[in-house]
Formats: structure tokens, C-alpha cells, sequence
């Protein structure tokens, strides 16, 4: 399709200018489509990258998130602890303790590839957005904060049929 | 009553500076609140409670603060000289706008004449602030306000030269007089005289003006002197600080005056027919910033829909089509007023 | 004022000069003006250094390399998957598009082919991407010639292209949401819904057939407000005028390839994406200037939105993600594949010695070539129009140093 007949047309020279005018005009007295920040937020769409969330209760400590992270910005350190048997004259199990959990959101890119690997469901993705520090080294949130951004993570939306 | 010659001018001074300083910062408010909404934002909302009604305020204590800065290339006197030279320029202009009968601070005879040549004062301090910056965007700049100003003020006058044959003088308090008495036909009825004379009788002088005052004022479509896409900031590029401020409010103090003449030369000014010259004196100037306001808003809107023109091309539409245009309207001004 | 300081003017103008017929006082030496890396209309951090002549422009030399990021050096040591997330940020204002041809690289060597749903879900996104950079040029070129309205009105309706891209991606610009062997089969949601697959949200398709109808429509708004206007006329037209012959040469594509009436598009050519079962149109310039390539584009956000009508309607039922081992190792080999970008031609050779990680990905981006006409096309142009015709271009910094 060649774009020929939608060459300009400058036979009436002042036209197109009154157009421009017009709608500008016009966008003068529709309602403006922002919002007045922190008093007015939008709401991100659950699926929305904002932030990572942990349950340490189901992390193992396998370091699969940390290995696979393309700027290697989470840092993981745990170590072994033994249980004592569930029931009298059990087998003694070791079970392995978080120790620390951070990542660096000054580092992290938000590609999602930690929680896609995870294989305990212990990493959620929260639409959650507003962490922004005055200080880079606030943007290394420990295993605590991490843990509070759960419960900012929404139920997944409905799929489509 | 002979007021005492001091006391005069101090209270002309306060006048002058009372009206374009606030005129300036409403104005600014205007185009940032007018702009937001022209693009579906909503503009400056906090500053200042209700609306931001104090962001320019803001913006200027905000631009006090920064540092003044030379650069080492600068020829300083120059350059520190120049906001001054455009500041004076566009105050200048306010000495002779009738705001109302007596409210005037010097009504001069040659007021038109005295007008046009003040307002290329400002010019003259673009171009030392272009030259004196020691940056080459701020020389392009300041050499692209000069040519503008040789392209543009022929056809400014030549406007108004129409205007002042239709009127018969050159003092601004006597043109808006003129129009005062004008009367459209005797038979129609009372109300047609709201109508102001000149925008219809000198309806191409009035285009003519617009679009030369735009170019004055360095507004899009006109603005290449500054030119932020190409020039980054054209001559304003090295100044910060109070100096910026200055030429800041001057831009849109010049939009004040600029529209304050086109009201007064062919919107009628401080008149508002069936009001006593008496009432006017107090109603002037609402009547006459009413229409500058107007005028404002339009030139706020213009800016904020057209892209910028080539410097050649504002050369060949003021050369080629505003001065023709210009000079045949006084040609058929002129020969209407004395045929007639 | 040392503002033409005579020890630095160059010796071949000052031959020039010797040989110019102008009286000795009244010589004028050329200037050297230094245009960018930080210059608002060099879209980052192009460096152009121009001998003007007033405001011709005499010589054009441009310097890149103030972005360069070393992505073809980083992917050498992450793994495919780890890849894909960088490479999104090649062309940051159309992120999914520089997903696919990578990823259809590795399929290729690997020999996975992706479901067709997922087949379609990457066609909407790459068509979706497209209108979003697309209405990034709308709103940065009249931008460039002084008009600040468009900016807001394009990105204003940009925004509902994004909202869609991040509804079902997760990410507005960076949406990481291809994988070999189809796309994302799951994101971070609730534990139970982890292991079933995901798909779209639902919503999305419907959201989608409004938001194009939405589309179109500020296409016809920016006609009424940008191309239409005289002044916009005034500015581009026969302004940068790239005829055929001289696009090919210098390996331009994309819309400026097209706007010189040059028919290629990779979405014809190229079958890597379901496009043949699409009706949609090549829109064509004639003259090769800068308004042809601005409405060129213009058209071609209402070809991308017929597009993507026509595969929300089509849209097939299925998995999203092909059977692929958990740890993905890409046998020997190499293979260059190549899409078509909003920008125009991006490829990648990619490299596989065999494991999980590329040998070497070499990536050629659209922008690069394109911004390669620039010493050519701007000798001899005034000031203003340099800006207007680098505008036209519409290249990414991001993707021309990569």
C-alpha cells in the first residue's frame, strides 16, 4: 500500500492548524487520565513484577534462586540443624535453618527468573511498589522485610476460559 | 491637584510594578495549569494548598536559591548586564498602557511610536546574553533573536500603522478614545457597539500583529531563539539562578505588555460601552486585564498545539506574506479614511 | 571571546577559505558545535560533532558508544534463560519484540517447536510492542519540531498497550515472558496455582479488542493535531529525502526503508511468527522523506491493531510451553535468525559449543544500521532540519551501542 494519497493537501492553508487547535480545545475540558500521586494511587495489576516476598518457612536453603539470578543480587546463607526425632527411638534428621535471605533491589532487575526456579514455592511476586529509600544501601532488604512483603501478595487473577 | 513630582512617580512605579509582576506570575500559573490540561494532566496541584496556585512562587524561590553562575568563557559584564537590559525593555512598555481614563502613568502623544521602540529593547538584551555566554547555542541563539527582530518589527508597525490612521493619533489614550466613540451604524440598535471597532474594521492589522508579537515574544511557533530540541536552550543556556528568574518573568511580562497593547490598539482597552468615564477609572483595568487575559490564554494555546517554524521559513512568512499583507492594509486603510 | 578561536580551525577549511573569493576581514572559519552525548534531541546519549557554517551543517561526524552495555560479552556467561532477560533491554521502548528472535534461535537449535497458542500470544505482544514504540516515535518527533502535545496525547494512549503487556507479562517494558519451547508457563502467584500452568487473565482479550478500537482512534487524532498541520508539513516534507538505492546501501530497514518505498518486511518474508494467517497491508512511502516516515509509522500502528484484532478473534486453545528437559542444553551448532523489529531488522547469531550456556551471540540491531545514514543525510542540512531528520530516524540509543 503506498502511502501516496495521503500526501499533504496545503490547499486551504490555515485548516489543518484549526484542527490542532480543536483538539487541543477539546482535551482542555476532558478529565485529565492522571492521578495525584500519593494522594490518588492506581492499582498495579496482580501480576505486576513490584516486589519479591518470601516464606522462609518454605525456603530449603537450595540456593537454586541465587545460581540463577542473572546479577547474582540475592544473598543466601544457611546451615544445618538437626531435629530430634518425631516419635521415641526415631531416626535424629537435619534439616537445614535460614540464616540470612537479602536481596538487593539497588541490583535486582525484576526478570522473575528466582521465583520462576524456585521449586518450594517460597518466592512470590507482590505488585507492591513503593520502597524507595533516600540511602542505596536501604534498598538491601533482609530476610524480615522480605517476609512482610507477603502479605501484599495477591490471589492470582482468574485465567482466561 | 498637583500631586508632589516624587510622589508621583513612586506611585506610578508602584502601579507599573503592581500590575506586570502578578500579571507575570498569573500568567505562568495560567500556562501551567492550561498545558497540564490541554495534555490530560493535571498540573502543579500542591504547592500552596488549594489547586498550587503558588507553584511559580515556588519555582522562583526555587531558582533563588541555585548559583549564580559565569562561565569562565563569558564576557561578564555582558552577560550579567543582559536580564536587566530585557527586563527594562518589557517594563518600558507599561509606562504608557491606559489602564483607565486617568490611570495612566504618561500619555504621551507619540505613545505608539515610543511603544515600538521600546519593545525591541529586549531583543537587544537577547542578543548580549547570546553573545556574551561563551557557548556557541547561545551565540546561534542570540543571532537567531536578532535576524527575528529585523524580520519582525517591520511588520509590527506596519500593523499599527493602520490602527493609527483609522484613529488619527499615536497616543494609546486616544486610540482607545476613538474606539470609544465609534459608532457602527446609526440605525442599529445600541448594543452592536460592544463589538470593538477595530477587530473587525482592522481584522488583518490585528492578525498581523498577533503573529508579529508571537514572534517578538519568541513564542512557538516562533521560538527558535531558543529552541530546546535544537538549541538546547538557545541564549538562555549558561544562566541560572536570579538571572534566569529575570529572564523568566520578562517572557512573560512581555506577554503581558504585548497583549495589554494588542487590547488597547484593537480590543478597545480599558472601554466597556454604556459605563461612565468616571466608572472606568475603576473598572478599567479589570476590563482591560480581562482582555489580556484573553489574548494571554491564546497565545498559551498556540503554544502548546503548533511545532516550531525553520528560521528561514519565519524569514520568507514575514517577508514574503506579513509585510505585503501589512503594507495593503494600510493602502486600503487610507484610502477608505479619506474616501469616507 | 575566544568564540572562533583561530589556532583550532581545521586546516582543510582554512584551504577552503584560502581558496573562497572573500576579502581577508571578512572570512568566516567554519565552527565546530558539539551536539550531545547530553543534548535533549539525541535520544540519549549520541555524540554528533558538526562543522556548521551558521547554521549549515558542513560535516557530520557521529561518535557512539556512550551506552555500550557489552551484551553480546554478557551473554556469554549466562545461561539461555538468563539471556532472555537481558535482551529485552536492547530496545527498552519495545521490549518483547527483541525477545523473539533470540528465543526462535535457540528453538532452532534446539528443535523445540512452540505450541500455537503460545505462537499467538507472542504475536499480540510483538504487535503490541510495536504500537507502543511506535507511539513513542509519535510522541518524541513532533516533540522535536517544538509541539509538546502529541508527546502527552501518544504516551497517553501508550499506556493502555503497556497495561496489557504487563497484565499478562508481569513487566511493562522488560516483560521476560518468552522461554524456549513457548512462553512463561508460570509467574509468582499463590502456591496452588504454581503448578498448574497459567495463561492469559481473563479480561485480557476483551481488554484488548477495546484498547485497539482505542488505538485507532488516536491515530486519527494524531493525524488531526500532527499531520495534518501546515507547520508539521512545513517542517518534513521533501526535508531528508533517502531515496531507495541510497537506504539499501546503507542497510537501513524498518519504516525508513519503507517510507523509501523499498517493500521488505520480515513479517512477510520471515515466517517465524503465525503472520501469514494475517490480513494486513505494508504500508509504502513514496518520496522517502521525513513525513513519509512519520506517516508511514502512523499507518502502521493501524496495520499492527488489525493484526492483533484478528488474532484475539483467532486465538487457538492449547498449552503454552512445548515439552522442554528441565535443564536445558542446545546441542552444537549455530544459526542467525532474524525479525522484524519496530525499528526494523534485528538478529541473532547465536553460537552453541553445546551445555547451557551460548558460545557467542552476535546481535544486529535495526538502529545501528539506521543511524549509520546520518554523516550522509545531514551534510549539507540547516540545524533544525539535523534535528528533525535524526528525529525521523527514530533509533534507540540502548540499541544502537547495545
Amino acid at each position: 500500500m503506498t502511502m501516496t494519497n495521503r500526501r499533504p493537501n496545503i490547499s486551504i492553508p490555515v485548516k489543518g492548524l484549526m484542527r490542532g487547535l480543536a483538539l487541543t480545545l477539546k482535551t482542555l475540558f476532558t478529565k485529565p487520565v492522571t492521578v495525584n500521586y500519593p494522594l490518588v494511587k492506581e492499582v498495579p495489576v496482580p501480576r505486576a513484577r513490584g516486589v519479591i516476598a518470601l516464606d522462609p518457612e518454605a525456603c530449603t536453603v537450595c540456593m537454586l534462586c541465587a545460581r540463577e539470578c542473572p546479577d547474582w543480587c540475592i544473598y543466601i546463607e544457611g546451615h544445618k540443624e538437626e531435629v530430634p526425632p518425631a516419635k521415641e527411638g526415631g531416626r535424629v534428621r537435619t534439616r537445614a535453618t535460614l540464616d540470612r535471605f537479602d536481596i538487593d533491589y539497588a541490583l535486582c532487575m525484576y526478570c522473575g527468573i528466582c521465583v520462576e526456579v524456585c521449586p518450594f514455592d517460597a518466592l512470590f511476586w507482590s505488585p507492591d511498589y513503593e520502597y524507595s529509600e533516600y540511602d542505596i544501601s536501604e534498598m538491601l532488604h533482609d530476610q524480615n522485610r522480605l517476609t512482610d512483603w507477603l502479605k501484599t501478595v495477591p490471589e492470582p487473577p482468574p485465567l482466561e476460559t | 491637584m498637583e500631586l508632589n513630582f516624587w510622589l508621583a512617580l513612586l506611585l506610578k512605579v508602584a502601579l507599573i510594578l503592581g500590575v506586570m509582576l502578578p500579571g507575570a506570575l498569573v500568567i505562568i500559573f495560567g500556562e501551567l495549569k492550561i498545558s497540564a490540561h490541554m495534555q490530560s494532566r493535571i498540573g502543579p496541584y500542591f504547592a500552596g494548598g488549594r489547586f498550587g496556585w503558588a507553584q511559580p512562587l515556588a519555582d522562583g524561590l526555587k531558582f533563588m536559591q541555585k548559583e549564580d553562575l559565569v562561565p569562565a568563557q563569558a564576557d561578564a559584564t555582558v552577560y550579567k548586564l543582559a536580564p536587566y537590559v530585557v527586563m527594562m525593555g518589557t517594563l518600558a512598555t507599561f509606562v504608557i498602557i491606559p489602564f483607565g481614563p486617568d490611570l495612566v502613568a504618561e500619555n504621551l502623544d507619540l505613545g505608539v511610536f515610543y511603544l515600538l521602540a521600546v519593545s525591541s529593547l529586549s531583543t537587544l538584551g537577547v542578543l548580549m546574553a547570546g553573545w556574551s555566554s561563551g557557548n556557541k547555542y547561545s551565540l546561534i541563539g542570540g543571532l537567531r533573536a536578532a535576524a527575528q527582530l529585523i524580520a519582525y518589527e517591520l511588520p509590527l508597525v506596519l500593523a499599527v500603522v493602520g490602527v493609527a490612521i483609522m484613529a488619527g493619533t499615536l497616543s494609546l489614550n486616544g486610540i482607545v478614545e476613538a474606539q470609544a466613540e465609534w459608532r457602527w451604524f446609526d440605525v442599529a440598535p445600541e448594543w452592536i457597539n460592544i463589538i470593538p471597532p477595530y477587530l473587525i474594521l482592522q481584522g488583518a492589522g490585528f492578525a498581523i500583529f498577533v503573529t508579529a508579537s508571537l514572534a517578538e515574544l519568541s513564542r512557538i511557533p516562533f521560538d527558535m531563539p531558543i529552541a530546546e530540541s535544537e538549541l538546547t536552550m538557545g541564549y538562555l543556556t549558561e544562566y541560572s539562578g536570579l538571572r534566569f528568574t529575570m529572564f523568566f518573568l520578562g517572557e512573560y511580562a512581555g506577554m503581558v505588555a504585548m497583549s495589554a497593547v494588542a487590547a488597547t490598539l484593537f480590543l478597545g482597552g480599558y472601554w466597556l460601552p454604556f459605563v461612565s468615564e468616571d466608572a472606568l477609572n475603576f473598572l478599567g483595568p479589570v476590563v482591560l486585564l480581562t482582555k489580556v487575559g484573553l489574548l494571554a490564554f491564546v497565545f498559551i494555546w498556540f503554544r502548546w498545539t503548533f511545532p516550531r517554524l525553520r528560521e528561514d521559513q519565519l524569514q520568507s512568512l514575514a517577508w514574503k506574506w506579513l509585510i505585503p499583507a501589512a503594507l495593503v492594509n494600510i493602502v486600503v486603510t487610507a484610502t477608505v479614511k479619506v474616501l469616507v | 571571546m575566544t568564540q572562533l578561536d583561530e589556532a583550532r580551525i581545521d586546516p582543510r577549511t582554512a584551504m577552503h577559505l584560502s581558496e573562497a573569493a572573500v576579502s581577508v576581514e571578512l572570512e568566516t572559519p567554519d565552527m565546530t558545535l558539539n551536539i550531545g552525548p547530553q543534548h535533549p534531541s539525541t535520544h540519549g546519549v549520541l555524540r554528533l560533532v558538526a562543522r556548521v557554517d551558521g547554521e549549515r551543517v558542513e560535516e557530520v561526524e557521529p561518535v557512539i558508544g556512550y551506552m555500550h552495555r557489552g551484551y553480546e560479552k554478557l551473554a556469554e556467561v549466562r545461561t539461555y534463560a538468563q539471556t532472555i532477560a537481558l535482551v529485552n533491554r536492547i530496545d527498552w521502548v519495545s521490549g518483547f519484540a527483541n525477545e523473539i528472535p533470540f528465543v526462535v534461535a535457540v528453538e532452532r537449535l534446539t528443535g523445540i517447536e512452540p505450541p500455537d497458542r503460545a505462537q499467538y500470544i507472542r504475536l499480540i505482544l510483538t504487535e503490541m510492542a510495536r504500537i507502543a514504540s511506535h507511539l513513542v516515535f509519535m510522541s518524541s518527533y513532533p516533540l522535536e519540531l517544538g509541539a509538546a502535545t502529541p508527546l502527552m496525547h501518544a504516551l497517553r494512549e501508550r499506556e493502555r498497550v503497556l497495561e496489557l503487556i504487563e497484565s499478562v507479562t508481569g513487566g511493562r517494558f522488560h516483560p521476560n515472558f518468552n522461554r524456549v519451547g513457548g512462553v512463561k508457563p508460570v509467574y509468582g502467584g499463590g502456591s496452588s496455582t504454581k503448578k498448574q500452568s497459567q495463561d492469559l487473565p481473563a479480561g485480557f482479550l476483551q481488554g484488548t479488542r477495546d484498547a485497539m478500537e482505542k488505538i485507532m482512534a488516536i491515530t486519527d487524532d494524531l493525524d488531526q493535531l500532527v499531520t495534518g498541520n501546515e507547520l508539521i508539513q512545513a517542517r518534513t516534507v521533501g526535508v531528508g529525502v533517502i531515496p531507495a538505492d541510497r537506504a539499501l546501501e546503507y542497510g537501513l530497514s524498518g519504516p525508513n526503508l519503507r517510507a523509501s518505498g523499498v517493500n521488505f518486511d520480515l513479517r512477510k518474508h520471515e515466517h517465524i511468527l503465525p503472520y501469514a494467517n494475517f490480513d494486513f497491508e505494508i504500508p509504502l512511502g513514496s518520496n522517502g522523506d521525513c513525513y513519509d516516515r512519520y506517516v508511514v509509522r502512523n499507518e502502521e500502528i493501524r496495520q499492527s491493531a488489525r493484526i492483533i484484532q484478528q488474532a484475539v478473534d483467532g486465538i487457538p486453545a492449547g498449552p503454552l510451553q512445548a515439552k522442554v528437559p528441565r535443564i536445558l542444553k542446545v546441542p552444537v551448532g549455530e544459526t542467525y535468525v532474524r525479525a522484524e523489529n519496530p525499528k526494523g531488522e534485528m538478529g541473532y547469531h547465536v553460537i552453541s559449543q553445546g551445555g547451557r550456556i551460548p558460545y557467542r551471540v552476535k546481535i544486529r540491531s535495526a538502529s545501528f544500521s539506521n543511524l549509520s545514514i546520518l554523516p550522509w543525510i545531514l551534510e549539507g542540512q540547516l540545524i533544525p532540519d539535523l534535528v528533525a531528520i535524526m528525529g525521523s530516524l527514530d533509533f534507540v540509543l540502548g540499541d544502537v551501542d547495545r
